[in-house]
């Protein structure tokens, strides 16, 4: 296929560590071909930096092909740039025209500090996950397949929600730096599978916890989370959480304590 | 114990009391319209139905405190949740920022909220305590006698005859300054642009919302929200252009 290149000025942030003081540069990438994704485009821009003697601008990447989570830029004021369900790695170039002026910069929340330019720091997720985003089960041999049936609409449904690949796009998205639609998936993905009730309340009440501690914002219901996601998660799942995490404030108010008995 | 801390603590309990208080809110505002819509009748219709209200006595003041507790940790809530929200973005502010999809009301809720505020302090000091606009207040113009009985549910609660306040001629009188009316119907607009994102918002809270009904709910909200605002402006809106007498 032959396809027309084109020229576009990228306006990036630069900042060389953690804390460190950082500004928007401007580079020109020239020769754009429109079937280049955004993230090939900057490791064509990258080589040119690089054989200048400067430093390549750092950003985060890994499967480029959607599903991983690891690419995590702010292109022209919306995370993951301006596709709907679509993450950096799967925009291409044809989303833009010659001459445009593209502003990228990293996400943006206290609890996802800025590594090196692009990159930020998100193991506030993994904090998350290992919070609740499980379920203590024997591992081991496979079991059974029909041995713990779950209805079709119920599978798909937690389906969706797994879908969350915890890239961060909806903290970035989000005013308050709210990680509600990240935390509601990972709650409602194992909440609806009959694997995950024992620890259904537990898991909702201890997400929600550190989620808060790590200082994450609250939601106000605007839904530029489910907007922004590559995946397109829905923020019914963030109805769904409230109404757990409600539910599990008021088990947990009215638990019977058990008697005690023998091994006890 | 837990359950209060985590209430008063977590960002979903803080979101939570806001929807439970606002619902409360919401309720009363609303039937605070559709009583006060009685001037639009015979002065017996206000004057009867204000002179009940104050007849209840203990209970009157049991509701106010209600309402008052309800407005109070609505407010305290959001301002603490504003707070931390803020925080939680962090000092370097995006250099480009577009919103994709955010409804127009909710982006003002802060804002919508200050002013609905400052409008519900200048209201209560105007029709409640006086303090406001003494000269039209409804103790110190002349009393009102009522020529017929104010029924609630069948019962009798106002006889004939009885001497009651003009609460009437106060609201009249009290909007026929055109700064107060104006401000009045800025207000109330603005407390309407609150309630649509408000009220749409408080299902999503309390957990009771999906797309299967979110086209529903919304158009409910914004019908309710438009009537809401109507209704409210119709009061000032009379007065100043003299309908009312
Ligand atoms: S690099 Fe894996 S999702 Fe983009």
């Amino acid at each position: 296929m032959t396809s027309k290149t084109f020229n576009v000025i990228l306006r990036v942030w630069r900042q060389a560590g953690p804390g460190r003081e950082g500004r928007f540069v401007e580079y020109p990438a020239r020769g754009v071909n429109p079937d280049m994704s955004f993230l090939e485009m900057l490791d064509v821009v990258n080589d040119e930096i690089a054989a200048r003697g400067e430093e390549p601008i750092a950003f985060s990447h890994d499967c480029r092909e959607g599903i991983c989570g690891t690419c995590s830029l702010v292109i022209n004021g919306k995370p993951h740039g301006p596709n709907h369900g679509v993450a950096s790695c799967q925009t291409y170039m044809r989303s833009f025209k010659d001459g445009d002026r593209i502003v990228v910069e990293p996400f943006r929340a206290r609890p996802f500090p800025v590594i090196k330019d692009l990159v930020t720091d998100r193991s506030a997720f993994d904090a998350i996950q290992q919070a609740g985003g499980f379920i203590t089960a024997r591992t081991g041999s496979a079991p059974e397949a029909n041995s713990v049936p779950v209805p079709k609409e119920v599978a798909e449904l937690a389906m969706d929600a797994a879908q969350c690949i915890g890239c961060g796009a909806c903290v970035a998205a989000c005013k308050n730096a709210s990680a509600m639609l990240f935390v509601a998936a990972k709650v409602s993905h194992l909440g609806l599978l009959p694997q995950g009730q024992p620890e259904r309340d537990r898991r909702v009440l201890a997400m929600v916890a550190t989620m808060d501690g790590l200082g994450f914002g609250g939601c106000t219901n605007q839904y530029e989370c489910s907007a922004a996601c590559p995946k397109l998660i829905s923020h019914d799942f963030i109805a769904r959480m409230n109404r757990d995490y409600a539910k599990a404030l008021f088990h947990s108010a009215f638990r019977p304590a058990a008697a005690g008995g023998a091994g006890a | 114990m837990d359950l209060v801390r985590n209430l008063l603590g977590s960002t979903i309990g803080k979101k939570l009391l806001m929807a439970a208080t606002g619902l409360v809110l919401i309720a009363f505002v609303t039937g605070h319209l559709v009583g006060n819509l009685q001037v639009f009748e015979n002065p017996d219709r206000i004057n009867g139905y204000a002179h009940f209200l104050q007849s209840l006595g203990p209970a009157l003041w049991a509701v106010r405190v209600f309402l008052l507790a309800c407005a109070a940790i609505h407010i305290w809530a959001g301002t603490v949740l504003a707070l931390e929200d803020r925080k939680a973005r962090g000092d370097e502010p995006y250099a480009v920022h577009k919103w994709i999809d955010a409804a127009v009301s909710s982006r003002y809720m802060r804002w919508t909220g200050f002013v609905v505020l400052a409008f519900i302090l200048y209201h209560i000091a105007q029709f409640t305590v006086g303090a406001a606009q003494p000269a039209t207040f409804k103790e110190n113009i002349g009393h009102y006698t009522m020529t017929s009985d104010y029924r609630v549910m069948g019962l009798t609660v106002v006889r004939a005859g009885t001497e009651v306040l003009d609460v009437r001629s106060m609201v009249i009188l009290g909007f026929r300054r055109r700064v107060v009316a104006l401000f009045y119907m800025v207000a109330v607009g603005l407390l309407s642009l609150h309630l649509l994102h408000g009220a749409d918002s408080l299902f999503q809270t309390l957990g009771v919302r999906s797309h299967r009904w979110e086209r529903g709910l919304k158009a409910v909200v914004a019908v309710f929200c438009a009537a809401y605002f109507l209704g409210n402006l119709a009061i000032p809106c009379a007065a100043l252009l003299g309908y009312l007498h």
